[in-house]
């Protein structure tokens, strides 16, 4: 799987929301429904699943999946 | 003046039927929601039975994401609220919602929800705890979350008075609504503790049976001889109470009317009720006084009867001392001979199968009645339901703690 399917899989459990509303251009809070505790919870399963860290200067500037799917391809 | 308060709304979830027309058909079939523990493996445990809510399914009541994000407790209670609200035949819509309030509690909170996360803190650390781990198992968050998901702008809060909580929240709304303070009051009590620290902890306090794991339909027997400890409930009740003025202009069913609140605490022990059950007598009278009603007007009374030795020994004495000479003639039952102790959620469930009795003249019977205790002679209503005018009658709750709670519901007339 992709980082991007990896991503979408997790958005989708914890966020409740279905597959194909995922893009990459997909912002969280706007597009997807998510609110400040939900980004805490998706930040905390992404650094599970790809077994990262990523620290709150750079959790602060996450707002699209893109942002996510860069970080990780760029830190993992 | 102060406002008078009606019952016209009733939302059940008990581990003998979810909704109003199941809780009231298992009640009186004297139907057995006592079985093996599923909810985790119990087979180490001293009791390994408990009363589950076996039908419920969350997606039935709530969106996906949201009830993601609530313990099991408050699951409960958005989904036993809103049967309460669509059986009240209340429009939220019309409704001035500022003016509808949310009394709901619960004796413990979100205790599976701890558990996961202390789990997630001694297998990963600190930073994996989840956010949501505050919000879902903090014991106010079933108000809350009732509030919050039908826009409920009224005041809101919980009582948390371990077995006593649904009464003193029923009780406390009544007040709100007697004074003036809102109009309408989704309260009662709710409860998701069949998890293993408490199951634990209620076994090392030697409250729960733990002589029936191999024969759980004979475990909850409130009032015989051979009673040997409480069963685990879980599950909610909750009601719409309703100024009567504002019943009437709607048009609204009405199941029963609030006429009496009493409240006071034993100030004895942290676990056992004071002997004689003297301020349990005492909390019965001033429900009475608070309505203007003698003990002899209250044909029934829906009892705490928890099936411990000391509360069934300790509540008839109560009820014998408010009763006096009319004790031979008022019914007594105890409902968790069949639902199991729903603990904060049991107030709730007991004062609908209450105001369900008061409308059909009809008692729920105490399931598992076989041998008569020595003073213990009042009508148990044993094992089958009975046909009796109710024209008033008494619904009690007592919390670890001391916390005593009656409520007295009248038969509605203009």
């Amino acid at each position: 799987m992709s980082t991007f399917e990896k991503v979408r899989d997790i958005v989708v459990e914890q966020l409740g929301v279905e597959a194909d509303e995922v893009a990459l251009e997909s912002t969280f809070i706007d597009d997807l429904g998510a609110d400040s505790l939900d980004i805490v919870e998706l930040i905390m399963a992404f650094e599970e699943e790809f077994n990262i860290e990523i620290p709150d200067e750079a959790a602060e500037k996450i707002k699209s999946v893109q942002d996510v799917v860069t970080y990780i391809d760029q830190n993992k | 003046m102060s406002n008078r308060v009606v019952i016209t709304g009733i939302g059940a979830i008990t581990p003998i039927g979810t909704g109003k027309e199941e809780f009231w058909k298992g009640l009186m079939e004297g139907r057995n929601g006592i079985d093996k523990i599923t909810r985790f493996d119990a087979s180490e445990y001293h009791s390994q039975i408990a009363g589950e809510v076996k039908d419920f399914d969350p997606a039935d009541y709530i969106d996906k994401k949201e009830s993601k994000r609530m313990d099991r407790y408050t699951q409960f209670a958005v989904a036993a609220a809103g049967m309460a609200i669509k059986d009240a035949g209340l429009d939220l819509e019309k409704e001035n919602l500022d003016r509808v309030g949310t009394f709901v509690g619960a004796g413990i909170g979100g205790i599976e929800t701890m558990h996961a996360q202390y789990e997630k803190l001694f297998d990963k650390g600190p930073a994996r705890i989840s956010p949501f781990f505050i919000p879902m198992m903090i014991a106010n968050m079933a108000a809350g979350q009732v509030a919050i998901n039908y826009k409920l702008h009224g005041p809101s809060s919980c009582v948390v008075t371990a077995c006593a909580t649904g009464s003193n929240c029923i009780g406390d709304a009544f007040r709100v609504i007697q004074r003036g303070d809102a109009d309408v009051m989704v309260a009662g009590g709710t409860e998701a503790s069949i998890s293993q620290a408490a199951v634990a902890g209620f076994c090392a306090m030697k409250a729960l049976c733990m002589d029936h794991n191999d024969d759980p339909k004979h475990a909850s027997r409130p009032f015989d001889k051979a009673r040997s400890g409480f069963v685990m409930g879980e599950g909610a009740g909750l009601v719409i109470l309703e100024s009567l003025d504002h019943a009437k202009a709607r048009g609204a069913h009405i199941y029963a009317e609030l006429v009496g609140y009493g409240a006071n605490s034993d100030a004895y022990h942290i676990t056992s009720p004071a002997p004689h059950g003297e301020y349990q007598a005492k909390c019965m009278q001033l429900a009475l006084d608070d309505a203007g009603m003698k003990a002899s007007d209250v044909d029934y009374v829906n009892a705490h009867g928890t099936s411990t030795h000391l509360n069934d020994q300790g509540e008839t004495e109560a009820i014998k001392t408010v009763w006096g000479d009319a004790a031979k003639d008022v019914s007594v039952s105890s409902i968790k001979s069949m639902t199991g102790h729903l603990l904060g959620a049991a107030g709730g469930v007991e004062c609908i199968a209450t105001a369900l009795a008061v409308e059909n003249d009809m008692l729920p019977p105490t399931i598992n009645y076989e041998t008569p205790d020595e003073g213990l002679d009042l009508d148990y209503v044993p094992n089958k339901a009975k046909a009796k005018t109710v024209r008033a009658a008494m619904s009690n709750s007592f919390g670890f703690g001391g916390h005593n709670a009656c409520l007295l519901l009248k038969k509605y007339a203009e």
